[in-house]
């Protein structure tokens, strides 16, 4: 068994269609050839290859790919949700969409978030991977306790946090005992302070995995590097700079890509922390917030289906743009080439 | 989602007696971590006060200990049914994840057929579907085919987004056998089924495991698609409840912190339990 997994972890996959196995160079979305040579195939392979994709495709077609074929034709129409949509209004909601200053509030906000992101859980999640790469006792337990928040749900992060940081939560009450008192503030509802706060959650709850993405990409630098530098007489700093981040490249391109997605896509925890309503005040809200809330809760599913069509497009476009001039050197082309 | 992206990267280093180290390093350490569990173990402390202490005192420590919030939370009916109908939809969706994932990974691994590279870019192409793209057309459909406020009705699109990332994963481990073991197989008088059934399946369990824990988890906290079809209080999934909880008993703050800690524990626990696992596969090292 335990060389079983030696090997299939050694042999083992690729991220996503773009993101290619770090640091190689071999483009990933056609599968290569297999090694066995077939003479044609006969019917009962046919029947084999039927019966065990079938479903798959069935389920995969009808559940992915039908709604977003939906949310395209809906979105051209102005239609509450029940029966046929007939109210056919061309690209009214999308010029709508891109009218309504709450929408580009909360546009500006995913922006924000993706800088924030990106510019704090990045730098500090670099810093604490090296620092835990050294060599220290209970570095499994120290991976495994910086893990925690990761595992538990957006609804219990959200629930808790709400709690702790309202007027009278436990974290201004800490701070006026420890003699912070004039740090003190309203925390969730202060538009000026709320996006940070949001910020300082978000980057508690996903800093582990950035943490735990680095450190294994550190593992994967061999060893010998830093010890030849080591002997020429680099210092640890110098060797981190210009042999260890170099070689984490494609991990930290990769973290930032995913990153990227997916605080372009936040939803749980704004709409739990802010609800639906008070996150345009606090200045919170993201697309997918507004989505929902001018969407289902408006009963308006033609202009949900926009937003969610305008969502999908930014995001496209987002990682389009991040293949092409970010990842391109790690993925030669994977998704914007195609087939080899 | 980037479980695998490190994968394949490990070099295991010979094992050295551990030094100590500097102290900097675990005092760094330590503040990462207290700063990771404060907010866990408040919440957990919490639901041991009363009200009464959390409003007197935000920050202190539970004095007296009340067990009675746990109590409550745990005879009610309440918390057991939502434990009930997570544990379902989560281990349906990861069945079907599981099964119908390699089940057309070993097809598209083992295979050669006209579509098969189209097939695969097809699946591919499904990681840039996210969910929140999805959600309200895919509400609309779960409406039409009256699944609404029932547990398939949450499962099967679970499943439908689950297939992308399971394909991208499996179909290397598939590949990676050794045709000759195939080769060995059939002369052995073993059909492809059946080399599916020993072969494949045992020797790609590393990576069915690693995908049907990500695959466990996720479901067990999904939030969005939950809250789109499930309206009925008797169907919720655990995160539902929690905030269906925390809004009706807004004032019983005590009482919101002892269900949230309890809703916490069997994610907790899952992941304690195969943390080697999940940890081990996103480091791509799995420590013994």
């Amino acid at each position: 068994m335990a060389e079983t997994q030696h090997e299939s972890v050694r042999l083992a996959p690729d991220p996503a269609p773009g993101l290619t196995k770090v640091g190689g160079d071999t483009p990933v979305v056609s599968p290569p050839a297999p090694r066995r040579r077939r003479k044609g195939i006969g019917w009962p392979a046919r029947l084999e290859i039927a019966l065990m994709t079938g479903p798959t495709l069935i389920v995969f077609l009808s559940f992915v790919i039908l709604p977003v074929a939906m949310a395209a034709y809906y979105g051209f129409f102005s239609w509450q949700g029940y029966g046929p949509a007939e109210d056919f209004v061309g690209f009214r909601n999308y010029l709508l969409i891109l009218e309504d200053s709450t929408f580009l509030a909360a546009l500006r906000h995913n922006g924000t978030i993706v800088v924030l992101s990106l510019l704090l859980q990045g730098p500090a999640a670099v810093l604490l991977a090296l620092l835990l790469n050294r060599q220290i006792r209970g570095q499994t337990l120290i991976r495994v306790l910086i893990f925690v928040p990761y595992v538990i749900s957006e609804v219990v992060v959200g629930t808790g946090w709400s709690l702790m940081l309202h007027g009278d939560g436990v974290v201004n009450a800490v701070l006026g005992k420890v003699g912070l008192g004039w740090l003190q503030s309203e925390w969730l509802s202060d538009p000026k302070i709320a996006i940070w706060t949001l910020m300082g959650i978000l980057t508690w709850k996903y800093i582990g995995f950035a943490v735990i993405l680095f450190l294994a990409g550190l593992q994967g630098i061999p060893e010998e590097l830093t010890e030849a530098a080591a002997i020429d007489g680099a210092s640890y700093w110098q060797i981190q700079r210009r042999i260890t981040l170099p070689l984490l490249g494609p991990t930290i391109r990769i973290w930032a890509f995913l990153s990227m997605i997916g605080a372009l896509q936040l939803f749980d925890l704004v709409y739990i922390i802010w609800g639906q309503y008070i996150a345009d005040t606090a200045g919170t809200s993201t697309m997918a917030t507004y989505m929902v809330a001018n969407g289902r809760t408006a009963g308006e599913y033609g202009y949900g289906n926009a937003v969610a069509v305008v969502l999908f497009f930014i995001s496209l476009v987002a990682a389009l743009f991040y293949q092409r001039f970010v990842l391109r050197r790690d993925t030669e082309g994977a998704i914007t080439g195609g087939r080899r | 989602m980037a479980a695998t992206a490190v994968f394949g990267r490990r070099a295991r280093r010979p094992r050295q007696r551990l030094a100590w180290g500097s102290p900097s390093v675990y005092f760094v350490a330590l503040l990462l971590i207290a700063t990771m569990l404060a907010p866990v173990i408040y919440i957990i402390l919490g639901g041991f006060r009363t009200n009464a202490q959390i409003t007197t005192d935000p920050a202190g420590l539970p004095n007296p200990w009340q067990v009675e919030n746990y109590l409550d939370v745990l005879t009610g009916g309440t918390f057991w049914r939502q434990v009930v109908n997570s544990t379902i939809v989560a281990l349906f969706t990861t069945a079907g994840v599981v099964t119908l994932g390699l089940m057309t990974s070993f097809i598209i691994a083992r295979y050669k057929f006209w579509g098969r590279g189209a097939m695969y870019s097809l699946f591919a192409a499904g990681l840039m579907f996210p969910l929140t793209v999805a959600i309200t057309p895919l509400y609309i459909l779960i409406k039409n085919l009256g699944l609404m406020n029932t547990l398939p009705g949450v499962i099967l699109p679970q499943i439908g987004f689950g297939i992308p990332m399971t394909i991208i994963i499996l179909v290397p481990f598939v590949r990676a056998i050794p045709d000759e073991i195939q080769e060995a197989a059939s002369i052995d008088g073993c059909g492809r089924l059946g080399f599916f059934w020993r072969m494949v399946l045992p020797l790609a369990m590393p990576g069915v495991i690693t995908v049907g824990i990500l695959t466990f988890i996720q479901s067990w906290n999904g939030y969005l698609l939950p809250l789109f079809i499930l309206n009925r209080e008797e169907t919720f999934t655990l995160p539902l409840g929690v905030q269906a909880f925390a809004s009706q008993y807004s004032v019983d703050t005590a009482k919101v912190l002892a269900f949230t800690s309890l809703s916490m524990i069997p994610a907790l626990v899952f992941f304690s339990l195969f943390q080697r696992r999940i940890v081990g596969g996103l480091t791509g090292a799995v420590k013994g």
